[in-house]
């Protein structure tokens, strides 16, 4: 199946906002086996300069997931998500995100380049406070693999 | 804590490694949502062609955020972190599973206090992690 290009530069609606809780935090530390203090202890947190615990570099993805499924899983588009693997990931950051943040996320198709029987298609991602502040920029590349 | 005097472009960082067993992957299913079958389901897993259950690329990328954090001495330092998924890391169903194991180098010196680092992450002798690379702001 052939990946619609008309998307390319598509922005789709904003998530729904999402509160970072300190709980979410430390299940998500604890799942990557990551013991920092900042990401259980307020206490260190606060001694260390932030206003909660923090979230991992990774954490994020939780948030850009939801929206950049928005736009991936658009029929329009055309990506069969069952030849779908990750390809690349990075994300550039004002500040971490801590416990108490409440933001939204926001994607535009930013990537659609064919490579061989391959399409890879990046979306663009924004995390964003809901008093506007820019917290967070996810670029996810997702492949798929040609069924040919 | 590291200092941006501290660092010299070329130093190589400690290397470091990870376990990654069934465990991981079922608590990391659960912590980030990503529920795809090939993480948790090896009889799914091979039907699809693959070798066993896999680890979540995101997974491995955190491995390689911890690293990097913990050099730094600040889980906040973090101002880029880029990783292209360059091969599988493959997780037997036994008490070891599997092992990520990273490197990296002192790339860039950058302004602001900006340090760039050059990562490897490798499993089994594969290269999981390519041109991964984290910015990271020092005192």
């Amino acid at each position: 199946m052939a990946v619609n290009a008309s998307y390319l530069g598509r922005t789709f609606p904003a998530t729904e906002p999402y509160e970072v809780s300190r709980v979410k935090i430390a299940d998500f530390a604890e799942a990557i086996g990551d013991r920092n203090p900042l990401y259980t202890d307020a206490g260190a947190a606060k001694a260390a300069g932030y206003p909660d615990v923090i979230a991992p570099p990774t954490f994020p993805i939780v948030i850009t997931m939801a929206a950049s499924r928005a736009a991936i899983g658009d029929p329009g588009l055309g990506i069969d998500y069952a030849m779908v693997v990750h390809g690349e990931q990075r994300f550039t950051y004002s500040r971490p995100l801590h416990a108490g943040d409440v933001v939204v996320a926001q994607s535009t198709i930013s990537g659609i380049r064919e490579v061989g029987s391959m399409t890879m298609v990046t979306t663009q991602t924004e995390i964003k406070t809901t008093g506007g502040e820019l917290v967070c920029t996810g670029y996810g590349t997702l492949v798929e693999r040609g069924s040919e | 804590m590291t200092t941006f005097a501290d660092v010299a472009v070329g130093t190589d960082l400690p290397p470091a490694s990870y376990p990654v067993t069934r465990l991981s992957l079922v608590k990391y299913c659960g912590a980030s949502g990503d529920f795809n079958v090939i993480h948790w389901n090896e009889r799914i897993a091979r039907s699809v062609g693959l070798p066993n259950v896999i680890a979540h690329g995101m997974f491995t990328m955190a491995q390689a955020g911890r690293y990097v954090t913990d050099w730094a001495g600040d889980a906040g330092a973090m101002r880029e972190f880029g990783v292209r998924f360059s091969a599988m890391v493959v997780v037997p169903d036994d008490d070891t599973g599997a092992t990520i194991e990273l490197s990296g180098t002192v790339e860039e010196k950058l302004d602001g206090n900006l340090v760039a680092v050059a990562l490897t992450a490798r499993s089994r002798d594969a290269k999981v992690l390519s041109r991964a690379r984290a910015v990271v702001r020092l005192p």
